[in-house]
């Protein structure tokens, strides 16, 4: 089986303060650390399953700079055959359907039987890239995939729908699926594999070397403008308990047990 | 004209509620384009959910047909797609759902449409149509604008706008599947439904829920002894369910349950509006987190910004202290 596996590396922002760079284009990410997308590590995963169960092998693509490089080789230390990194700052990355061109560029002129992507990535939350590639690539898709069977030219994608409901589809392969968090358990990179991992290829591309013309991946092809970043206010209505972390406790036990709430 | 084309969503029967929510805009959007909604329903055997929808004074046109039994999102692009070219809406909108992000980009990269998803607004400026969406988990907000087209395409939120109340009747018109035939390459075989765990957290007084803030399964026995002493259920986010910590059915959340206790104590867990979108029943929230600036603080009653491992042994000790 041969799959390609796309995955993004993006900031952590849950414990960070997010702020705009000067222009206010967007945001200041000199301070962020940055690791694979949660849903791409889980995309990873059951590409390098199903290689260990129908054998195959697993092409990486991302689109990112240099410093993602650690990113890949540990998609690779995992399992993952070769990668691609593609680095090209004429890509309107602000719009996923410009991205995902630029990925079926990387995939289209080559043989495939699944392609995994995240079901979304934690940056911009738009959950879009995964099924507008498989639109181009002109073929079939399962978005929010929480597990995937394969059989006879075509694969049992169980989808996961609101209220842990789930519904399961058919489609053909090849197919696109997003992967949604939680489908297995990533497994940590073996010693032998980070080794093996630097010996892997890994090619570096821009938009000239995949033959993706820029008219169709750049800010005039998008057909959206990303106009204005602003940080919202949170508005709380709640009450600061301040003090240390004693304090603190000391006041909401004596709120909790006050209030009748325990 | 400048119409908006709302797609009703459905599952099992049931007409979802962000199908309703997505007229809480479209009106005004459609005013301001000069023109009027119509919401779009395809499906088998749905007449009284076409009459719940029209009761919202909006005109909906029914695709009422065997094909359309079950969801299946190639056979809906096919019929927006065919409906696209024939009305030429200005605008269509439909949910950032699971089925909605199923479609809807599949949908705009064949009709090359300009399209914003998981939006929580929507204005029209000078004829220009204009989104407000999240990045960073809601740290940051956009204002995306749809360049010129005949058609633009947005994504909405779910629960992001209240439901208006039925107003007056609008019509009812049934129109031919513009789709005739089966497709092959993607076929809807069975729902499989949630699991049932032990415990039943939608029926639960009191909940204290984890995130992962909580960092690893070693610190969950602090969460479990509060639990425990006043009387709670440990429920969590998905980042805590994904790691293991929890079982999927103790998950808080538009993908997992959604929970009414009378009180909420959350701690590590940032706030993600999948997240908040479970516990809007809640009716006290207390809010541990280390980060002044996470979302879960909107939603709180009561907020304690500070290291969790610091803060909730010692409430531990406290409490048991107090009630003695
Ligand atoms: C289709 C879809 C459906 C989803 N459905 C759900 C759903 O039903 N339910 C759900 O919860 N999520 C859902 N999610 C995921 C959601 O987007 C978030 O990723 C998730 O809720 C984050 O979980 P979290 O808050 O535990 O983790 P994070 O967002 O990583 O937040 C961790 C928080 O812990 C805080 N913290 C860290 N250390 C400490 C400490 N020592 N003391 C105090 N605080 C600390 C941090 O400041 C941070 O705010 C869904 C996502 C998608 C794409």
């Amino acid at each position: 089986m041969k799959m390609f596996t796309c995955i993004k590396y993006v900031p952590d922002t849950s414990e960070a303060e997010v702020k705009l760079n000067a222009e206010g284009t967007g945001v200041d990410s000199s301070r962020f650390s940055y690791d694979i997308n949660d849903a791409d590590n889980y995309a990873v995963e059951e590409s390098v399953l199903l290689k260990e169960k129908y054998e195959g092998d697993v092409t990486v693509v991302s689109i990112g700079p240099k410093s993602s490089d650690v990113m890949i080789r540990m998609a690779m230390a995992k399992g993952c055959d070769r990668a691609i990194r593609i680095e090209d700052e004429r890509i309107a990355d602000h719009d996923p359907l410009m991205v995902a061109r630029v990925l079926a560029g990387a995939i289209k002129d080559q043989e495939f039987d699944l392609v995994f992507t995240g079901c979304m990535a934690e940056d911009y939350g738009q959950a879009v890239t995964g099924v507008a590639l498989a639109e181009i690539l002109g073929v079939p898709h399962a978005a929010y995939v929480k597990k995937v069977e394969v059989e006879d030219g075509k694969v049992k994608a169980h989808r996961e729908l609101e209220g842990g409901l789930r519904e399961v589809v058919e489609i053909s392969l090849p197919a696109v699926l997003t992967i949604q968090t939680g489908i297995n358990e990533p497994r940590y990179a073996p010693i032998r594999g980070i080794r093996q991992a630097q010996k892997k290829e890994l090619k570096v591309m821009n938009l000239d070397d995949l033959g993706v013309p820029v008219e169709e991946v750049g800010a005039d092809a998008s057909l959206v403008v990303l106009e204005k970043l602003y940080i919202p206010v949170v508005e709380s209505k709640a009450e600061i308990i301040e003090g240390d972390p004693d304090e603190k406790a000391e006041k909401l036990a004596s709120i909790l047990v006050k209030g009748g709430l325990v | 004209m400048g119409n908006v084309l709302v797609l009703a969503e459905h599952r099992q029967g049931e007409l979802r509620d962000i199908s309703i929510e997505m007229l809480a805009l479209a009106p005004s959007v459609a005013e301001a384009l000069g023109g009027e909604v119509t919401v779009l329903l395809l499906g088998s055997g749905v007449d009284e959910m076409a009459g719940k929808i029209a009761g919202h004074g909006v005109k909906v046109l029914v695709v009422d047909d065997p094909l359309f039994a079950d969801y299946n999102s190639d056979k809906y692009q096919k019929v927006l797609s065919a409906l696209i070219d024939e009305y030429k809406p200005r605008l269509v909108m439909l949910g950032q759902t699971a089925q909605g992000a199923d479609l809807a980009p599949a949908l705009a990269v064949e009709k090359k449409l300009p399209f914003v998803p998981d939006i929580i607004g929507l204005e029209v400026e000078e004829g220009v149509i204009k989104a407000t969406r999240q990045l960073y988990s809601g740290k940051v907000n956009a204002v995306v604008a749809l360049k010129e087209a005949d058609t633009g395409l947005v994504a909405v939120r779910e629960a992001a706008f209240e439901a208006p109340d039925p107003v007056d009747a609008g019509a009812v018109e049934k129109i031919d599947s513009p789709l005739k035939e089966d497709l092959d390459y993607r076929k809807f075989v069975e729902y499989i439904e949630a699991e049932i765990g032990d415990v039943d957290i939608t029926q639960s007084e009191i909940l204290v829920g984890v995130g992962r803030g909580l960092k690893e399964d070693k610190n969950l026995p602090i969460a479990e002894e509060l639990a425990e002493l006043i009387k709670a259920d440990l429920c969590g986010s998905r980042a805590a369910c994904d790691a293991g910590w929890l079982s999927d059915d103790r998950q808080v959340g538009t993908s997992g349950k959604t929970v009414q206790p009378n009180l909420y104590i959350c701690m590590g867990i940032s706030g993600a509006f999948q997240h908040v979108a479970g516990m809007k029943g809640a009716k006290t929230v207390v809010a541990i987190n280390k980060d002044p600036n996470a979302p879960i603080f909107a939603e709180a009653d009561y907020a304690i910004v500070d290291d969790l491992l610091k803060v909730v042994p010692s409430l531990i000790e406290k409490l048991k202290e107090l009630k003695g």
